[in-house]
């Protein structure tokens, strides 16, 4: 069965026909071309695919496309405004917190929904935080830095 | 304008692509995703050894939907990345070597129409024994996996440098022990994908590749479908780490093809899963590996003996080369004088294995490493004391012919025995905690290429037009390792221009020169060299133009970047009319650089494959780890790691800090927590849950030291950064492991299991014989 889908998808209402079973992730990758969410497994296992959902991350893999009726959901291409890189963006980009880059919607994702609960968190906090994205380049540590360093831009105190 | 030349070389700089990294934009081979695509899905085998009777496709050709099904009947051509060991189908014929390898494939006009039509194939088989472990696949009466590898080995091994039983004789001590490393697969965090678009009308094939080596994807592409090369397109786009898992052609690009032509035309998806990935893994075999080494009380090694069984997977892959790299990489750490090897590589009923990043040298390091750790201790010698006591002195050669001309370690040595103040706390750690140390190298690029066609081993192309922007055109395969971030600096730095005017292209063979691939870290410092070569041969040509347009001889301009002039006090002219001066004669300027390796590095000819192991430049690495370990649960935690790598010249701190810290962290997961596991061939592990990658909670800080030793080959002196430094943390992990249980592990991965048995093994010991010490 199919329904009609009403949500707000990166700060723009939108209406579309979805299946019942469609996945969130294959709603976005699939139906509306929106790549920049990765799928890294075969389900719930690698955090490639988070989204925030009313601010919140989840993985799209595991949550129906239905489920967003009326909700707000962020992928990563919606979070630069005005044409420059979001905070979160800059901080991965600048510390290197992004190498092969497929893991990295993800973990922007993830460190987005963080920094928008707890402006300045602890590296505990961004550990807990970022425990179910695994990435394949990094070891995390310049991951954690780019959090930190993204936090910093957020609150105004660092340009570049 | 900028006053002076652009530096970037020594800096931190992000990388070029990072942009469309962050933003979501970076397209990797699966976003590929257009109207009218078909649907690509392989039937893989359910049995790991057997001859095949009847691939029945019938019914599942006659779905709706449906467009093309393979089978091995469609492909009867062979590839692998060694011409010698090219034995592989695409899609398997008259046999099935392992549990998950591809039968057959469908290419459907949706995904759930092909996964539909894989339930209507049918296989009908005759079982044949299946090996999992290497002593089984050599047993004697073991049935051949492959008719020409009678008793099931692919590769044996045998050198002698030496006399090793004079040099055993020499040793104050003498030890043999026994090494084991499971299986361990890349697990990169892209899925195997291949786009393959067919065009019937010219008959052309345009494959868009999750590859590390597009131009080895090309050469197998155009043997197995019988096609000349020149009507094939190979694209690489961003491609989702690697760390060898795409060393090599893969089935899955092939299969594309195959089903793109099959089609008749259009265009096929086909991105397997997971699971699939796993199967399809070229990761490190499982080593089994006998050690024997002699030490003197002054910590001199007087002789080594090593015997290493690798369980290779049902293809041979890299095989070959991976036995040879175990033996021939014993050298070029330290001076050894006495060394015998003994290696057997095994055809096995499991996944073929490959070039795993530290591709041959890990597992012998691991067991190398951790006996002259436990040597060291029975004498009473530092650690750090026997490295130095056996380090080597450059330029020198090696008894097995490689070349080492640069050679950072005791300063390495230094780094992380200062950093970690290791000799103030080494020994006086509270209860539980340890300290272990080792060390390890690896090479920057293989100085004789798998497909020696006679060309130089990189090419580098720049493109400088009206615009005044230079492009960089490079076959030189960006996995994530910053591979253009490094050609863009090199070309920066010999113009001294900033990074804005210069825009690189790779990976697409219609428009970039051939590379042979990201592999062996061979690019910072192959086709970093030809960056060099090319911007150098633009840089004359602009210095010529810049001295008409001054009226002045060549050699008297100076070139500030941004500015050309002809001394101190001239105020010059803008590289934008230098530029116009130089396109007067010739238009669109593009200029080739060429880097070629010196024939000294190409390693010697003292027994049969002596050649592995040559390269130009070996990066060295020393590690220390500092563990805690729980004896209730048998948990490890790692506290911090200390690591510092000589790459030479670190042309960018950032990327080097970031690829050191990589492998330093994949050398983890190795170490303490990755393993493969099969069940009669099928595979257990196929999920991240069940192959435990450390997670961001497992992960320490790894505090990185960079040592530059300036390599005289290097480009601006750099050698290798991404791959030398992860086999050191397996052996200083069990070694500080060592310090902190008494216990010296010797199976690997070290997980709470296998170490709270051992602690409950002593316990046992310790009531059966009271009064006895551990």
């Amino acid at each position: 069965m199919a329904r009609l889908l009403t949500l707000m998808l990166n700060g723009r209402k939108r209406v579309d026909a979805v299946a019942d079973n469609l996945l969130l992730l294959d709603y976005l990758r699939e139906s509306l071309r929106l790549t920049g969410t990765k799928t890294g497994c075969d389900g719930g296992e690698c955090g490639a695919c988070t989204v925030l959902v009313d601010d919140r991350p989840r993985l799209s893999c595991l949550t129906l496309a239905a489920s967003c009726e009326g909700r707000r959901v962020e992928t990563v291409e919606g979070l630069a405004e005005g044409g420059r890189l979001a905070p979160v963006q800059q901080g991965f980009h600048e510390k290197l917190g992004a190498q092969c880059g497929y893991c990295t919607p993800g973990l922007i994702m993830a460190s987005e929904g963080l920094l928008r609960r707890s402006g300045d968190p602890s590296e505990t906090e961004i550990r807990e935080a970022l425990a179910s994205n695994i990435c394949r380049c990094t070891g995390y540590v310049k991951i954690i830095e780019a959090v930190q360093h993204a936090a910093r831009l957020r609150a105004g105190g660092e340009t570049r | 304008m900028s006053e002076g030349a652009v530096h970037t070389i020594g800096q931190y700089v992000p990388m070029v692509d990072g942009p469309e990294k962050v933003s979501g934009r970076a397209k990797y081979t699966a976003d590929f995703i257009e109207p009218g695509t078909l649907a690509g899905r392989i039937f893989r085998s359910p049995h790991a050894h057997a001859e095949i009777l009847e691939v029945d496709v019938s019914a599942a050709a006659a779905l709706p939907g449906v467009v093309a099904i393979v089978t091995g009947a469609d492909c009867d051509k062979t590839f692998g990345v060694l011409p010698v060991a090219r034995t592989e189908h695409p899609l398997a014929r008259e046999r099935v070597r392992y549990c998950g390898e591809p039968v057959a494939a469908v290419a459907a006009v949706d995904d759930a129409t092909a996964a539909q039509a894989l339930k209507l194939i049918t296989l009908k088989v005759r079982e044949l024994p299946a090996y999992v472990t290497a002593s089984e696949a050599m047993a004697p009466g073991a049935v051949a996996l492959h008719d020409h590898r009678p008793g099931n080995i692919e590769r044996d091994v045998f050198f002698e440098l030496g006399d090793v039983a004079e040099g055993l004789a020499e040793a104050d001590l003498v030890r043999e022990k026994s090494y084991h490393c499971a299986e361990v697969c890349q697990n990169q965090m892209e899925m195997h994908a291949a786009v393959a678009e067919y065009d019937p009308v010219r008959e052309r094939m345009t494959v868009h590749a999750s590859t590390q080596v597009p131009y080895y994807v090309h050469l197998m592409l155009s043997q197995t479908l019988d096609m000349e090369m020149s009507r094939i397109r190979v694209v690489k786009p961003h491609v989702g780490g690697g760390f060898g898992s795409r060393t090599e052609t893969l089935n899955v690009e092939l299969i594309a093809a195959l089903l793109a032509r099959k089609a008749g035309g259009g265009r096929v998806r086909l991105v397997v899963n997971r699971e699939e990935t796993f199967i399809t893994h070229r990761g490190r075999p499982e080593t089994e590996i006998r050690l024997k080494i002699g030490l003197r009380k002054d910590g001199r090694i007087t002789a080594v003996e090593c015997e290493c069984h690798q369980r290779g997977g049902a293809h041979s892959g890299y095989g070959i080369v991976t036995i040879l790299y175990a033996g021939s990489m014993l050298y070029a750490i330290y001076d050894l004088k006495r060394v015998k090897y003994i290696g057997k590589r095994v055809l096995t009923n499991t996944p073929p294995c490959g070039a795993f990043r530290g591709h041959g040298t890990v597992d012998v390091r691991f067991a190398f490493e951790a006996l002259l750790d436990e040597m060291a201790q029975s004498l009473g010698l530092d650690p750090f004391a026997v490295r130095r006591a056996n380090a080597l002195t450059a330029p020198t050669f090696t008894d097995n012919d490689l070349m080492v001309n640069s050679y950072g370690l005791p300063q390495c040595l230094d780094w992380v025995e200062r950093e970690s103040g290791w000799q103030a706390r080494k020994g006086r750690l509270p209860k539980g905690k340890g300290l272990g140390m080792a060390c390890s190298h690896y090479i920057s690029g293989a100085s004789k290429p798998v497909n020696w066609t006679g060309e130089p081993h990189a090419t580098v192309k720049l493109k400088l037009d009206f615009d005044g922007s230079i492009v960089v055109l490079t076959g030189a395969a960006e996995i994530g390792q910053g591979s253009s971030t490094i050609l863009v600096q090199s070309v920066g730095e010999v113009l001294g221009l900033d990074l804005t005017r210069i825009r690189i292209v790779t990976g697409d063979s219609e428009v970039v020169p051939k590379d042979n691939g990201s592999y062996s870290s061979r690019v910072t410092f192959m086709v970093g060299n030809a960056a060099i070569d090319a911007a150098q041969n633009l840089k004359t040509l602009l210095v010529a133009a810049a001295a008409r347009k001054l009226d002045c001889r060549p050699e008297d301009i100076e070139c500030l970047g941004e500015i050309y002039r002809a001394g101190a006090q001239d105020r010059g002219v803008s590289f934008e009319a230098v530029v116009t001066e130089a396109l007067k004669d010739t238009g669109t300027i593009t200029v080739t650089g060429n880097f070629s390796t010196i024939p000294a590095s190409h390693g010697g000819k003292k027994y049969r494959g002596a050649a592995i192991g040559g390269t130009m430049g070996y990066s060295y690495s020393a590690q220390v780890v500092e563990v805690s370990v729980d004896e209730e649960t048998g948990v490890v935690t790692v506290d911090q790691v200390w690591v510092a790598h000589d790459c030479g010249k670190a042309l960018n701190r950032l990327t080097v800090e970031g690829q050191v810290q990589g492998s330093v962290w994949m050398g983890m997961g190795q170490a303490m927590s990755e393993e493969t596991g099969y069940h009669g061939g099928l595979l257990l592990t196929g999920n991240m849950l069940d192959y435990r990658v450390p997670t961001i909670q497992d992960s320490p800080p790894i505090a990185v030291g960079i040592v530059e030793s300036n390599d005289p080959y290097g480009p601006f002196g750099a050698k290798e950064a991404g791959e030398g430094s992860l086999a050191a943390f397996l052996p200083a992990l069990t070694n500080a492991i060592a310090e902190a249980t008494g216990l010296r592990f010797t199976d690997l991965p070290v997980t709470p299991d296998r170490v709270f048995a051992a602690l409950e093994k002593r316990q046992r010991d310790k009531s059966a014989a009271p009064g006895k010490a551990a």
